[in-house]
Formats: structure tokens, C-alpha cells, sequence
């Protein structure tokens, strides 16, 4: 059918138009204006990530601290994926790392949102004398069927 | 190491061990959190940076192995957020 003298990369080639495998095994050669860009989405992936372990440890509450790490932590992590994506190239390690930034900004609003639900119904509180809009019994939760109070447990 | 870029490797270097030194940080919360979903948030933030470490050891050993670890490494994360989200909405009695 096909020529058995055929190097195997050129096997894959054509088999394959997106070859997901590089053919020197991974590693790219990077040049100073490749390596200036992954350095400056490094530097700035490290500065977010710092930002949110920061907010992290010295926010009051658990709502104050979700405001500060699912939004910079995601943008840190979403930034060093894009530098992976600069060093590998757009196939391969670089795909994937495209496809792990679509799936963070995807999940880290959801759970988010997940765990601070799981707070309001545990009845954690805000710091200070800080409440929810309204009244604190005027909470806007589809899933509290009766109109009443929620249950404070 | 295949870069031509001799700046390249001391800067991911210095990601690396900042983004190690900063998730021991998040332990901090983790262990002194006062409530469940404190420690759930630091944890998350932990798989988060977990997986920035993952992807800069991708480039730090020009491997493209690891960007597949940085990839399952948040799958994971995600689905343990979810759980953990679902167990202490519907309550702490292990049936």
C-alpha cells in the first residue's frame, strides 16, 4: 500500500495532517524574541499568582477571599499555560496547553461560584457588620422553595 | 537544553521556586482557615498553582510531557472543588 521505506515522522505526516507528536522529541528551538515573550508571560503569570495567594492569606472573610484568588490565580495560570503555548508552538505541548486555558477559564468560575454557595448555606458570615442585599432572609436562592427565613444551620 | 535564549532557564528557574514558595503560602490557609470553605478556596488555589508549576517545568526541561500533566492536574482539581462543594451543601453525615 505505502512505501515501507518511509521514516516514521513522514508516516505520521501523513497520516495525520496535525501531527501531535514532535518530531525532535519535544523541545523547541527558542529564539530571543520567542524567549523575550515567554519571559514576559512568565513574569507576569508569577505576579498574578502572587497577587492571589497574597489576597488569599490577608482577606477578612471567605467570600472576600474567592473575589481575590478565582480571578488572579486563573489569569496566573492562564499566562504561564500562554508561554507554554509561545515555547512549544502552536502543535503539540502548545495545544494542549490552549486547550487546558480554555478548560480553566470554563471551571474556575463554576466552582467558585460552587463553594460560595456551599458557604451562604453552611451560614458562614461576612466580616464586619457587612449583610447580604436586603434583608439578610432576602437572599435570591431559586432552590428555597418556601419564602421564609433559610434554615441558619 | 535546546533554547538559544541563555535568559530563558534563570528566569523559569525563579517562576519555579516562587510559585513553590507561594503554594506553601496557601498551605497557611489551609490549615488555619476557620471554615470548610476556606480550606476548600486554599486548596483550590493550591491545584491552580500546582498547575502554572506544572506548565513552567514543561518549559524549565523542554519537555511537552508535562503540559498534559498541567492539563489533568486541573481536570482533577475541578472535579474535587465540585465534590467538595456537593458534600457540605448536602450535609456532613456520611450515610
Amino acid at each position: 500500500m505505502f512505501d515501507t521505506t518511509t521514516a516514521p515522522t513522514a508516516l505520521a505526516h501523513m497520516l495525520d495532517p496535525v501531527v501531535l507528536v514532535s518530531e525532535s522529541g519535544g523541545a523547541p528551538t527558542v529564539g530571543p524574541v520567542r524567549g523575550a515573550v515567554v519571559v514576559a508571560l512568565v513574569a507576569l503569570g508569577a505576579f498574578f499568582l502572587i497577587v492571589g495567594t497574597v489576597g488569599l492569606v490577608r482577606l477578612p472573610d471567605i467570600y472576600n477571599r474567592m473575589h481575590a484568588t478565582s480571578k488572579a490565580t486563573t489569569i496566573g495560570a492562564a499566562s504561564i499555560l500562554l508561554a507554554n503555548t509561545a515555547y512549544f508552538g502552536p502543535r503539540g505541548a502548545g495545544l494542549v496547553s490552549l486547550v487546558g486555558i480554555v478548560f480553566l477559564f470554563v471551571t474556575a468560575p463554576t466552582g467558585s461560584h460552587m463553594i460560595s454557595r456551599a458557604a451562604q448555606r453552611m451560614g458562614v458570615d461576612f466580616a464586619g457588620d457587612v449583610t447580604w442585599p436586603g434583608a439578610s432572609d432576602d437572599v435570591d436562592d431559586p432552590t428555597e422553595s418556601d419564602g421564609t427565613e433559610p434554615a441558619d444551620d | 537544553m535546546a533554547s538559544e535564549a541563555a535568559f530563558l532557564d534563570p528566569v523559569l528557574l525563579a517562576a519555579l521556586v516562587l510559585s513553590a514558595a507561594i503554594t506553601l503560602v496557601a498551605g497557611y490557609r489551609v490549615i488555619v482557615g476557620p471554615t470548610t470553605p476556606d480550606r476548600v478556596v486554599a486548596l483550590d488555589v493550591i491545584g491552580t498553582n500546582v498547575v502554572a508549576i506544572a506548565a513552567l517545568y514543561a518549559m524549565f526541561s523542554a519537555r511537552g510531557l508535562f503540559a498534559d500533566v498541567a492539563l489533568v492536574l486541573a481536570i482533577i482539581g475541578f472535579i474535587s472543588t465540585i465534590t467538595v462543594a456537593r458534600y457540605v451543601t448536602e450535609g456532613d453525615i456520611i450515610e
